[in-house]
Parts: C-alpha cells; sequence; structure tokens
C-alpha cells in the first residue's frame, strides 16, 4: 500500500495538471472564436471568387492553360498536408495524416509516384516516418501568430513554382475541415488542375467581356485560385485545430478530475488504516501489561 | 432601367463593404471603368489605384492595390487582393508595397519586368493621389 506522502503528492501533481489542461483550454475556446471568425470573413470571397472561376473555366473549354486542364499526365501527385504546429489537440493531426496517408498508398497501389509538401510541423513530423525521401519541402508557419492571406501566397507560390518546374502533375490539398467544436472532418480538394463547381443560374451562362483579354484574366487568375483555397484550406484548420484542442482539453480536464477523487479516496482509506492500526497497537500494548 | 445595383467589395481576409450603389468607378489594369446598373458584363482585372462607390446619398472610396472586379446586369462585384477605406491607407503601407514592386521589378525580365514596373508605377500614382 502506497504511503500517505506520495499519494499527497500524486493528488497535487494531478491537481495541477488539470489546472494547465482548464486553462489550454479558454485560451483555445478564445482563439476559436477568432479562428472562426477570420473563416467567416474570408468565405465570401471565396465564394465570388468561385462563382466567377466557373463561369470562366466553362466558357474556355479546353484547351485552356495547364493549371486547368492539367499537363496531360497524372503520373506524379503532390500532397499537400497542412496540420498545427503544435501538438495537444487530440487527434487532429493524426486525422489529417492518416487520410493523407491512404490516399498515398492508393496512388501508389496505381502505379503513380507521390511526393509530400508539409506545412506545419506536426504533419512533417509523422510522414517523416515512412516518406522520408518522398518530402519536397515543408512550409513553417511556426512564427505566425494570425494567418493572413499573404502566409497563403507564400505556400501558394511555393506550390506554383514546383508545377512550373515540372515537379508534379496534380495537386490535393489535405486539411480538416471545421464543422463544430467536436466534428471536424479530415478533407482533400484537389486545387491543381483546378476543379470549380458549376454553379447554377445566370452567373455561368452570362458571356463576359474580358479585359484585358481571356487568356491574360485566366492567367492571372488561376494562381490567385489556388492561394485563395489555400487561404481557406489554412484558416479552417486553424479553427478546427483550436476546436480539437478545446474539446481534448476537456476531456483531459474531466479525467484530471476523476482521477483527483479517486486518489482522495484512496488516501483518506490509507489514513484511516493507518490511525486503526496505531490503535490496536496501543490497545494490544496495554492489554499485555 | 433599376437605379440602384448590388454592389460587394470583399478582399481575402474579409467583407468591406455591400450594398446598394448608383455607379462604381473601378481601376481597371486597361483604363478606369464606371459601372453603372444594366452594364454589359465584363470582367476585368484591376491595377493598384481609388475605387469610387456612389452609393445613394454618400460616396465612398477604397484604394485597392490589384485584384478583379466582375460587373453584370445586375450588380459589380470588385475581388480585392488588398483593399482599405481611403482614409485608413497609411503612407508607410504604400511606400512598403512600392518597395516590394520595385525589387520583384529588378528582379523580373522580359515582359515580366514590364508587367512588374508598370505596378510599380501604378502604386507611386495612388500614393500620388493620397496624399
Amino acid at each position: 500500500m502506497p504511503n500517505l506522502k506520495d499519494l499527497k503528492t500524486r493528488i497535487d501533481s494531478v491537481k495541477s495538471t488539470r489546472k494547465i489542461t482548464q486553462a489550454m483550454q479558454m485560451v483555445a475556446a478564445a482563439k476559436l472564436r477568432r479562428a472562426e471568425e477570420a473563416a467567416g470573413a474570408a468565405r465570401p470571397y471565396a465564394e465570388q471568387f468561385n462563382a466567377v472561376m466557373a463561369g470562366l473555366a466553362g466558357s474556355v473549354g479546353e484547351g485552356g492553360p495547364k493549371l486547368l486542364a492539367g499537363t496531360g499526365s497524372d503520373q506524379t501527385h503532390l500532397l499537400v498536408v497542412m496540420t498545427s504546429e503544435r501538438g495537444l489537440c487530440g487527434g487532429f493531426n493524426t486525422n489529417i495524416v492518416k487520410l493523407a496517408k491512404a490516399k498515398a498508398e492508393e496512388l501508389k497501389e496505381a502505379g503513380k509516384t507521390v511526393k509530400f509538401l508539409t506545412v506545419g510541423k506536426k504533419g512533417r513530423e509523422q510522414l517523416r516516418r515512412e516518406y522520408a525521401d518522398d518530402i519536397l519541402g515543408h512550409v513553417d508557419l511556426s512564427e505566425v501568430k494570425n494567418i493572413g492571406y499573404t502566409n497563403a501566397q507564400d505556400v501558394a507560390s511555393d506550390v506554383l513554382a514546383r508545377f512550373d518546374g515540372g515537379e508534379f502533375d496534380v495537386a490535393t490539398i489535405f486539411y480538416s475541415k471545421f464543422e463544430s467544436v467536436i466534428s471536424q472532418v479530415p478533407t482533400a480538394t484537389q486545387i491543381i488542375p483546378a476543379s470549380f463547381e458549376e454553379s447554377e443560374g445566370d452567373a455561368a451562362s452570362t458571356v463576359f467581356d474580358y479585359e484585358p483579354g481571356e487568356e491574360e484574366i485566366l492567367r492571372e487568375l488561376l494562381p490567385r485560385g489556388v492561394a485563395t483555397q489555400i487561404f481557406s484550406a489554412l484558416l479552417e484548420n486553424g479553427a478546427s485545430e483550436q476546436g480539437a484542442r478545446m474539446s481534448a482539453m476537456d476531456n483531459a480536464t474531466r479525467n484530471a478530475g476523476e482521477m483527483i477523487e479517486k486518489l482522495t479516496i484512496q488516501f483518506n482509506r490509507t489514513r484511516q488504516a493507518v490511525i486503526t492500526n496505531e490503535l490496536i497497537e496501543i490497545i494490544s500494548g496495554a492489554e499485555a501489561l | 432601367m433599376a437605379d440602384t445595383m448590388q454592389f460587394d467589395l470583399v478582399s481575402p481576409e474579409r467583407k468591406l463593404a455591400s450594398g446598394q450603389a448608383v455607379s462604381v468607378l473601378i481601376p481597371g489594369a486597361d483604363g478606369d471603368l464606371t459601372a453603372m446598373p444594366d452594364h454589359a458584363p465584363v470582367v476585368a482585372t484591376l491595377r493598384p489605384g481609388i475605387l469610387v462607390v456612389e452609393m445613394e446619398g454618400e460616396t465612398q472610396e477604397f484604394a485597392v492595390t490589384g485584384g478583379f472586379a466582375q460587373v453584370t446586369a445586375e450588380g459589380a462585384t470588385i475581388l480585392a487582393d488588398e483593399a482599405l477605406p481611403k482614409a485608413e491607407v497609411s503612407t508607410e503601407m504604400l511606400q512598403e508595397r512600392i518597395a516590394e514592386a520595385e525589387a520583384a521589378r529588378d528582379a523580373a525580365e522580359g515582359a515580366l519586368h514590364d508587367d512588374a514596373s508598370k505596378r510599380a508605377a501604378d502604386l507611386a500614382a495612388l500614393l500620388d493621389a493620397m496624399v
């Protein structure tokens, strides 16, 4: 039976752990609200952009720029895996990486070449174990406090430079879509060649004038489309990360509470046993006299 | 013919303005254009410049550094790379952008060089217009 002092130390240590997880949960809740706002604020742009691109892409058809039509092959796939810079957020990173790995295995099985670009430290750590040689590069966002459009542009220009250099044919981004605090869905979206959902209604069927020309506009818009998609993925990811951390920390706090209860009961029982023992010793000592 | 049209100005990070507008002066890459209700459908890229929106009874001005605009008979949607109400634009910020554009110009060659120097010049013109 553990002695009283040991139990006391355990209880104290679990209590301080609970304080930490509680604080982390509250910080995550505050950050989540901000992240959600940022994601919400970015949504109109992405929606409008998509609508315009759908119209444009529909009118260009075959033989458009490479970013839209593809390179004509789908041999080499680039998987852009976006994860968080910090841990302690439950299965958030693992879920994204798992989805990316599944996709990678599927592609390899089909005889394709798979390469990785990682955004966020945690995903790189996990992927490095199995695919160390296939990781082309890494984008470090650990210094970034609030994700801005420029961060997305940096990632996008990295991806585009590799595309122009012929390093891959198809690019897919992996991130976690924020549904609610308790549910984040790992998602894969193909960004190169670009695919836009055709919107219903007039927008797609209207014939637009283009200034300057249709090709110039597409040439300018497609890279921007890549950046926009990466940006919204990064924001979704940010919100998901905080959501996942919040529920993970909530669980941890609750577990710590249960543990403290158990340990306290054990502590009291032990204390009682020690007292009883002492009494027995005194009484039997007195009787022996 | 309707008197007003739907106007939206969004940047990747937020929605700046939305509402009914009488006319919108757009700094297009090939020259300014003014969109009014029932304008022919146009998609145009923007150069750095000032966007003037005439709402009913008031006029708002925004500085944009690039992006594109979609105009239809029912409305105008501006998707700016970066946009701020004119009053919030600081000289420092513009000077920073100009320095970036000039660095890009010096690094680029051929047609890209021309594009970059045009951008730097447009930004400088925008700065002039601000002060």
